[in-house]
């Protein structure tokens, strides 16, 4: 049987997230918990979570969480990383022994910081060093695999399911403003660790549920300007799009929105402002190639901020709830409900329409 | 009121309207035991040279001069359609001589026929429309007087 | 006369029973091969003259009529294909190339035959073009590479010239005088209704027509006929035709019978003489002097219209493209080897080019593979035969197809493939007046409308099929295309993976 990477997997999934508009830090608990009412969305073959916030003691590096294989290919990618990073810190991620969570990689991580030198020798800047950086080293390296790779933020995702992820990881003792979380239903596949989401690239995360229609569409554009998808899932080619869009074309949150989940031709040319019109039309007629088709609700990491999207026809569920300085987003209200029994406003929003949270400025 | 017009610039001259308009008012089910070895008695004429052709039929003119000249009152009036009552024809031909599309021609039996807009036969609507190949006849409202 | 080697293809089987002998079979055709026997009262027929249009037997009042192939054959032989030894009697009898018109009837593999479509099943859901929206619009020409914006932030949305489709179908290049005036009216308004685009091919846009300009695409082809500023005004695109899918590497030659009248005065030139396109453009001789040619165009229009360079589908076609692609065109137009035309030496024809799919699968592909796929768009044509062709072209990576035969199809034509004898019998490709007069516009603008319209519906629904509500999530999109019958060859090239995998 050929492996997640080999072939596209598509598959099913629970997603749940929190944030604090505030920057109020908190526990990876609460989220691990949201995931429980949802077990059946998942099926043990895949859970994870990115929070941000983390590293506050090194919120200057970039934290590169990887996989390995086995300790020789850990000793020559370090040797690789050191050609192009100062490794300031190296450690082992730690885990909890458990017997629902088996078959673990070598899970490690590098708190780094980019040879100054090196990324101007080859004419780029730092973050789009780091992220060739990162698709070099999934790409071509056997048995090593970078899952995490932004900074002041970590993703922890195994095969599993999403509640015994959290407690494997031991997120109860990492605090962040936001967090989310993800349980996968793979549909065919015996799962493997680095298929897991959320799928990540610098800073952004995606955790993702559904299965979009256009993914070798979306796959063989975004090929083109650098991008490698290892993994044939659409989480890491929707993760692609938005770096794609929001870092190197520099649109923002919104209009990135209306680019992956573009609102209708008849949607756009009943728009009253013209402006508004020009833009969208023009978004759609430059970037058709990432319009996203099929069922998805996803939730977007960044420094800073959430978004939730779903596709433009809602074919996912996805609902939103608010307490306090808190905002909720899961795929269901029991998600909610168990990480805040009295939150309120709960709605659903349409497809299409993104929900951005920000925590206010300097709060994080 | 609804009359057949012939647009002579689709009009491609295969005569078909012809056929049609026979096999219309021959009361039968087939064309080929209505029509095979007969000489046809078409109320429909393509009219025209190696240039142009044309098909030619009953205008059902708001003051037909036919009606008026006939002299056995055969030709009538019924709410717009010039209609001719066959057994009232003595087959004089004046008909004939006045009209001045040439639309009127003698039928098989002696008696004068003209196109009825196939309200008295079978086809329920004009056959020749019907069967144009090129649509170059028409049946419709144009709302003018002729 | 000496000896008839060939006996007549084919029979005209006259049901004596059903025969009126209203002679409506010999009026109809220009090929004289009915005639009626005054002594006998019976329709006669010489079928040596028959070449199988269809047109007597479509308008036969009594169904009295049907044309079969003859079954008269000559000895088999694996080797010796009875075509191929007519050809030798007719070139042994003419000393002259043998010309066809339409596209080969040759077995070639047709591998959109050996592609099968995705469908949703239970892991996401498909959806219903009916209850749904499902938007077939797309944009063809040169997007930008990098969004700028302006100083208060607004995102400049400046685009070089896009042709608008309101599916991804267009009606190729067929030049006023290949085909009738009437043809053309009925390409051009159809085109206006439907929301697409018609091509004038290389004969010229005849002054009735230019109130058709948004929706015609100008052509310049080597000979140039009917090219001038207003011409090139007229029109919402302009294509330079460096080759064509039927005969890669020739020009053309409209025989001086067909230059009479207004054809003459759309071609700019005199009545009679023969209009020869060269076989290359005399003032392209390399890929940089395309370019050339590209911004020539462009300045004469003030860069108001994309440029669209058409080529036939040929050995290097990926490194050709390519090359294209970085000349400044914002549309490559490539045509397959299938595709048709009003004549060509058969030869050429049946010998020359490689296949669309092909073709159109490795240009995509090399296009991507240097990051230059965003600089043009990609049209296909070359015998698109069914909306399921199209889905299957925008999944290998089209932007949109050009069809011809189909609308000719949908006009009349039987594909009796005499195109070159001028003497249709459906009123397209000729220019005699009272065989034009049989194409009446109204239903030939009408049938393609129908066309469009009805392949609209299907790709809608092959759409809702696989879960795609847009056309642009579809485009380049493989994994919604299996082979069926294929070598691992001929996969890799098309990339797609094999059924069952």
């Amino acid at each position: 049987m050929r492996l997640e990477g080999e072939l596209r997997i598509p598959s099913g999934c629970a997603i749940a997230a929190v944030i604090s508009r505030v920057g109020k830090r908190m526990s990876g608990e609460a989220v691990t918990e949201a995931m429980k009412p949802m077990h059946d969305r998942s099926n043990g073959l895949g859970g994870g979570f990115a929070g941000y916030g983390i590293y506050p003691e090194y919120k200057e590096l970039y934290a590169l969480h990887m996989f390995f294989d086995k300790r020789d290919t850990r000793k020559s990618c370090e040797m690789f990383l050191k050609e192009r990073f100062e490794i300031v810190k190296s450690e082992l991620i730690p885990t909890r022994k458990m017997p629902e969570i088996k078959d673990e990689p070598i899970i490690w991580r590098y708190f780094v910081a980019p040879l100054k030198s090196v990324v101007s020798s080859l004419q780029t800047d730092e973050k789009e060093f780091v992220a060739r950086t990162v698709m070099k080293i999934n790409s071509e390296m056997n048995g090593a695999f970078v899952f995490s790779s932004g900074k002041n933020m970590g993703a922890f995702k195994a095969v599993g399911f999403p509640e015994d992820v959290g407690r494997f990881y031991r997120l109860e003792e990492y605090e962040g403003y936001s967090w989310a979380a993800h349980g996968r239903y793979p549909t065919n596949t015996p799962g493997w660790w680095g298929g897991a989401h959320p799928f990540t690239l610098l800073d952004f995360s995606v955790v993702h549920n559904g299965e979009i229609s256009s993914y070798d569409a979306n796959r063989r554009f975004i090929e083109m300007f650098g991008y490698k998808c290892t993994l044939k899932t659409d989480t890491e080619v929707i993760t692609y799009i938005m770096d794609y869009l929001v870092r190197v074309q520099g649109l923002n949150l919104e209009e990135a929105a209306s680019v992956i989940a573009a609102p209708f031709w008849s949607t756009i040319s009943a728009k009253k402002d013209p402006e508004e019109k020009e833009k969208y039309t023009y978004l759609r007629t430059v970037f058709p190639s990432l319009l996203i088709t099929g069922p998805f609700s996803i939730i977007l990491g960044f420094n800073g901020g959430l978004m939730a999207l779903n596709d433009r026809l809602k074919l996912r569920s996805m609902v939103i709830g608010e307490k306090d300085d808190k905002v909720f987003i899961a795929s269901e209200e029991a998600a909610i409900r168990a990480m805040e029994p009295d939150a309120e406003n709960i709605w659903a929003p349409s497809g299409g329409e993104p929900v951005i949270v920000r925590v206010k400025d300097g709060a994080y | 009121m609804k009359r057949i017009y012939v647009n002579e610039d689709r009009c491609i001259g295969c005569r078909l309207c012809e056929y049609n308009c026979a096999f219309a008012n021959s009361g039968m089910r087939d064309m080929a035991l209505a029509l095979k070895g007969k000489t046809i008695y078409p109320r429909i004429h393509v009219e025209g040279d190696d240039k142009i052709t044309f098909a030619v039929s009953c205008r059902h003119c708001t003051d037909p001069i036919c009606m008026k000249s006939c002299i056995a009152g055969a030709i009538y009036d019924d709410n717009g359609v010039i209609r001719i009552d066959k057994n009232k024809c003595v087959g004089c031909l004046t008909c004939i001589l006045v009209c001045p599309y040439g639309a009127l021609a003698k039928g098989e039996n002696g008696v004068m026929q003209k196109c009825e807009l196939c309200l008295n036969n079978s086809c329920g609507e004009p056959a020749c429309v019907k069967g144009c190949p090129n649509r170059a006849i028409v049946y419709e409202e144009r709302g003018e007087s002729l | 006369m000496g000896v008839e080697f060939i006996y007549p293809e084919f029979e005209v089987i006259r049901n004596e029973s059903r025969c009126i002998a209203c002679r409506v079979c010999e009026r109809q055709c220009a090929n004289e091969v009915h005639y009626f026997c005054p002594e006998t009262g019976l329709m006669m027929s010489d079928e040596s003259k028959c070449v199988d249009c269809q047109r007597c037997v479509s308008l036969c009042p009594t169904r009295a009529l049907k044309i079969v192939k003859s079954d008269c054959s000559l000895r088999e032989n694996a080797n010796w294909k009875s075509d191929t030894i007519k050809e030798i009697y007719k070139q042994a009898s003419s000393g002259g190339v043998l010309l066809s018109s339409m596209g080969s009837p040759k077995e070639m593999p047709v591998y959109w035959d050996k592609l099968l479509i995705n469908a949703s099943q239970v892991t996401n859901p498909s959806i219903d073009p009916l209850r749904e929206p499902m938007e077939t619009k797309v944009f063809l020409g040169k997007k930008p590479e990098r969004i700028e914006r302006d100083e208060k932030g607004r995102i400049k949305c400046e685009l070089t010239p896009q042709l608008e489709l309101s599916l991804p179908v267009m009606f190729s290049a067929m030049s006023y005088g290949s085909i009738s005036y009437n043809a053309h009216e009925s390409l051009a308004r159809a085109a206006t209704a439907s929301g697409t685009y018609y091509n004038t091919g290389e004969g010229g846009l005849h002054k009735d027509f230019y109130c058709y300009g948004p929706h015609t695409i100008v052509q310049v082809a080597s000979g140039r006929f009917g090219v001038h500023e207003e011409y090139l005004n007229a029109g919402a695109a302009i294509e330079i035709k460096i080759g064509q899918g039927a005969k890669p590497g020739i020009g053309g030659h409209l025989p001086g019978t067909k230059i009479v009248g207004d054809v003459s005065a759309t071609r700019m030139i005199p009545e009679g003489t023969d209009a020869i396109s060269p076989a290359p453009h005399h003032d392209i001789y390399s890929i940089e002097d395309l370019r050339q040619l590209v911004y020539s165009l462009k300045e004469a229009t003030g860069y108001r219209k994309p440029v669209i360079v058409k080529v036939a589908a040929v050995h290097n076609i990926s490194a050709i493209a390519s090359g294209i692609a970085r000349s400044g065109a914002d549309i490559i137009a490539i045509d397959g080897f299938r595709g048709g035309t009003g004549a060509a030496p058969t030869r050429i024809r049946d010998n020359v080019g490689i296949p669309i799919e092909l073709a159109l699968a490795a240009v995509d592909q090399r296009l991507r593979d240097e990051g230059i796929r965003n600089n043009v768009s990609l049209v296909v044509g070359g015998s698109i035969r069914s909306a399921s062709d199209v889905v299957k072209a925008v999944a290998l990576g089209a932007d949109a197809c050009y069809i011809a035969t189909a609308a000719l199809l949908a006009l009349g034509c039987h594909l009796c493939r005499t195109c070159q004898t001028g003497k249709c019998n459906w009123g397209i490709a000729t220019q005699r007046p009272d065989l034009v007069k049989r194409l009446n516009p109204d239903i030939g603008s009408e049938r393609l409308i129908n066309l469009m319209t009805a392949w609209k519906h299907e790709i809608k629904e092959l759409m809702g099929g696989m879960g795609i509500n847009s056309i642009e999530a579809l485009r380049g999109n493989r994994l919604m295309l299996r082979g069926v019958g294929l070598t691992e060859k001929e996969l890799s090239i098309l990339g797609v993976a094999h059924a069952g995998e």
